[in-house]
């Protein structure tokens, strides 16, 4: 086992030099992802060592970047496709939403389009408006696409992977506050026994109070459970890494013992993912809960200025705050 | 089925543009078919290339054929909406030429990306004319196999289509199936009002820099449901393809020769390594925007009269009789195809089956769902609650 330690950021890019050299098919798209690797050097190096036809530097064009991804894939590539900012991604908005996600469905299986759609996603960077979006939900509210999201590195480089090689369009969160933590990747492993793309995952046990977390607030619950375990409550926290569709095979088993739930996101509360997944546990655990499952979000307003995005975004205390209230009832 | 060798010459050999007109003025258009039937040798482009065709009487009496069965096949479809088994249809009523003449002027290996209307290219793709009905019906979501006819399905967000081709094509180029006689091109068919859209116009900028082997073939039929051209353009549109980097041509897109002349020669381009090309086919939707629409209330009789003297069909009937290629004979045994292969679609389209509901959930995902495999059981258990009773 060859262990490095790797930023998150650089794990991806590993992830994706890996994808690169395994199959001549696969193509990254996207803005500046040549000469300059990316606004955040995610594909650092890669067109100098594949070419200009591997890592394709596009026009200005969001919509064009997943529109002509489409007619590559249908003729037998697997483009990747990098979007720079969540909050760029809406001009692809129709092209994701319309073409992407229904191809295989309406030509009754006939046309696969094997895409991944990169999306560097949340806040906590200091970022200028538009920079900070949790477009999540929009996309697992669409049936046709899947959802993943990292939280470490050693998911980065391997799901990176999976995501390319599955036949599936996936859109693909990374959490860019997170690019530049640091963890152990395995770079040797072979793909096929690695965890699956598709499930959850527990990355902390506990029995107290299970908490549910994906990309960058993973760690803000991981956080949360070492201070709350310094007052004697010990909880689990599950890393959810697939959004659409969800595995939550871990956290129902975990709220059936702990009685207690609480979901973290960065993304609003109205209608994000917390929503769903506290109706599908409260419809899976009833008999278990000890109280309703708490949601800890940011809040129904765009992605304030970000001299105040501390207090929107979810942090350790307001994790700490839920979970006590759900002792409180 | 016309392969006749359209003899175009290169581009750039004389330069004699045409005053230019307005948008909708009288348009500069590469003919060579007149309204009344009458040949013209050969027209000039403009950027002064020379469009000709050469066909044998076989090819010209095979285009004839096309136009006929696309038409009475499109009008069953018409009349079967109208008898309320099909949910809807995009009529291509006097757009036959323009979809006929590009159609065939595509190589056995060039890839097509059509709208909704393109039923007269569907069938010059050998695809049974049933396929689209299915769409309209409601039976299914459009079920050819693309890449085995070399036929992408239909697209209904407008213009989204033109950048699948767009990325198709670069494929093409990245695959190294350009710069020979036997490589691969490209059409993307779209409408006057989809040049308004932005991915049209992502597309125009997408083909231009990567030098795409693509035709971009707008059918140019003057109204976008009851918007007329007025309100996508100042310009003519095949003048906008200047602007992006790359040749445009206005072809009368009511003369299947000249549409076949042009299609070919940008095609041909296309697939020799010299990029891509705007064609602007200027037609005129003779029927509805589709069966829901009620064009009266937008615009007036004189104006579809006019262009009814323009017909696809009537001119090649009157170059065929004039210049004794086809005879009373010939033409009544197509009309006698026609009929036969219409009520033929008729019959296959009342046998349709409904699918049955569970079918809904095939095929959301290449690799499944774990999520909808839970759903589909449970709607599976639901429905079969059911058996046995009155519902």
């Amino acid at each position: 086992m060859a262990t490095e330690t790797l930023t998150l950021g650089k794990a991806l890019n590993t992830g994706l030099r890996r994808a690169l050299e395994n199959d001549p098919k696969v193509v990254i798209m996207g803005e500046d992802v040549g000469k300059l690797g990316g606004v955040f050097r995610i594909t650092d190096g890669l067109q100098k060592d594949f070419g200009d036809q591997r890592v394709i530097d596009t026009p200005l064009a969001e919509s064009g970047i997943i529109g002509t991804a489409v007619g590559l894939a249908i003729r037998g590539y697997r483009p990747v496709c990098e979007i720079q900012f969540d909050g760029f991604v809406y001009p692809a908005y129709d092209q994701i939403v319309s073409q992407v996600a229904k191809m295989h469905y309406r030509s009754q299986g006939k046309v696969r389009i094997p895409m991944v759609i990169r999306i560097p996603y949340g806040g906590g960077i200091g970022a200028v408006e538009h920079h900070s979006e949790s477009p999540e939900a929009y996309f697992a509210h669409t049936a046709g696409l899947k959802v993943v999201t990292c939280a470490n590195p050693q998911d980065a480089y391997v799901m990176i992977q999976q995501a390319i090689a599955s036949d599936d369009p996936i859109v693909f969160l990374e959490p860019k506050r997170r690019y530049w933590e640091k963890g152990p990747v395995d770079t040797e492993a072979p793909l096929a026994e690695a965890y699956p793309l598709h499930s959850a995952r527990v990355a902390r046990a506990g029995t107290d109070a299970t908490v549910l977390a994906y990309g960058p607030m993973v760690r803000t619950a991981l956080d949360a459970a070492t201070a709350a375990a310094e007052d004697g409550r010990e909880l689990e926290v599950v890393d959810l890494r697939t959004l659409s569709p969800l595995d939550l095979t871990a956290a129902y088993e975990s709220v059936k013992r702990t009685g207690r739930c609480v979901v973290v996101h960065e993304a609003p509360g109205n209608l994000g993912l917390g929503s769903e997944i506290a109706a599908r546990i409260t419809e899976e655990c009833f008999y278990s809960l000890e109280s309703p499952v708490l949601r800890v979000t940011g809040f129904d307003t765009p992605y304030p200025a970000s001299r105040v995005e501390e207090e929107y975004l979810p942090d350790l205390d307001r994790v700490l705050d839920a979970v006590d209230r759900t002792f409180g009832w | 089925m016309a392969k006749g060798d359209p003899g175009v010459t290169g581009r750039g050999r004389r330069a004699a543009p045409r005053s230019r007109k307005g948008a909708t003025g009288d348009p500069q258009l590469v003919q060579l078919l007149t309204a009344d039937g009458e040949r013209i040798e050969s027209a000039t482009g403009p950027d002064g290339t020379e469009y000709r065709v050469d066909f044998t009487d076989e090819e010209y009496r095979g285009l004839y054929r096309d136009l006929v069965l696309v038409r009475k096949l499109d009008a069953e479809a018409t009349a079967l909406q109208r008898q309320g088994e099909l949910g809807l249809w995009a009529s291509l009523l006097g757009q036959e030429a323009a979809q006929v003449g590009s159609g065939r002027a595509l190589r056995t290996q060039d890839m097509a990306f059509p709208t909704y209307r393109e039923h007269g290219v569907l069938y010059c793709r050998g695809i049974d004319p049933i396929m689209p009905l299915g769409l309209f019906r409601g039976v299914d979501q459009g079920g050819w196999d693309p890449n085995e006819f070399k036929f992408n399905m239909y697209t209904i967000v407008i213009g989204a289509q033109t950048l699948h081709a767009t990325g198709y094509a670069m494929g093409v180029h990245m695959d190294g199936r350009t710069g020979t006689e036997d490589g691969e091109a490209v059409i993307a068919y779209f409408g006057d009002g989809a040049t308004s859209q932005g991915d049209v116009n992502e597309a125009f900028v997408w083909a231009s820099v990567f030098n795409t082997p693509l035709v971009f073939f707008c059918q140019n039929n003057q109204y976008a449901i009851s918007e007329p051209l007025e309100r996508q353009t100042r310009v003519p549109l095949y003048q906008r393809a200047g602007g992006f980097g790359f040749p445009g041509v206005r072809v009368d897109g009511n003369d299947v020769l000249a549409s076949y002349a042009v299609t070919r020669h940008a095609l041909d381009n296309a697939r020799l390594g010299q990029g891509p090309s705007l064609i602007e086919a200027y037609t005129y939707r003779m029927g509805a925007h589709t069966t829901s629409d009620d064009p009266t209330r937008y615009r007036i009789a004189s104006e579809v009269e006019a262009w009814q003297a323009k017909d696809p069909i009537a001119r090649m009937k009157a170059f065929l009789t004039k210049q004794k290629i086809a005879d009373d004979a010939f033409f009544a045994e197509v009309d006698e195809q026609a009929r036969t292969e219409s009520v033929h679609l008729r019959e296959r389209v009342l046998a349709m089956p409904d699918p049955e509901p569970v079918t809904m959930f095939d095929n959301v995902y290449p690799t499944g769902s774990p999520e909808l495999d839970v759903q589909r059981a449970q709607f599976t258990k639901y429905m079969e609650s059911f058996e046995g009773s009155a519902h």
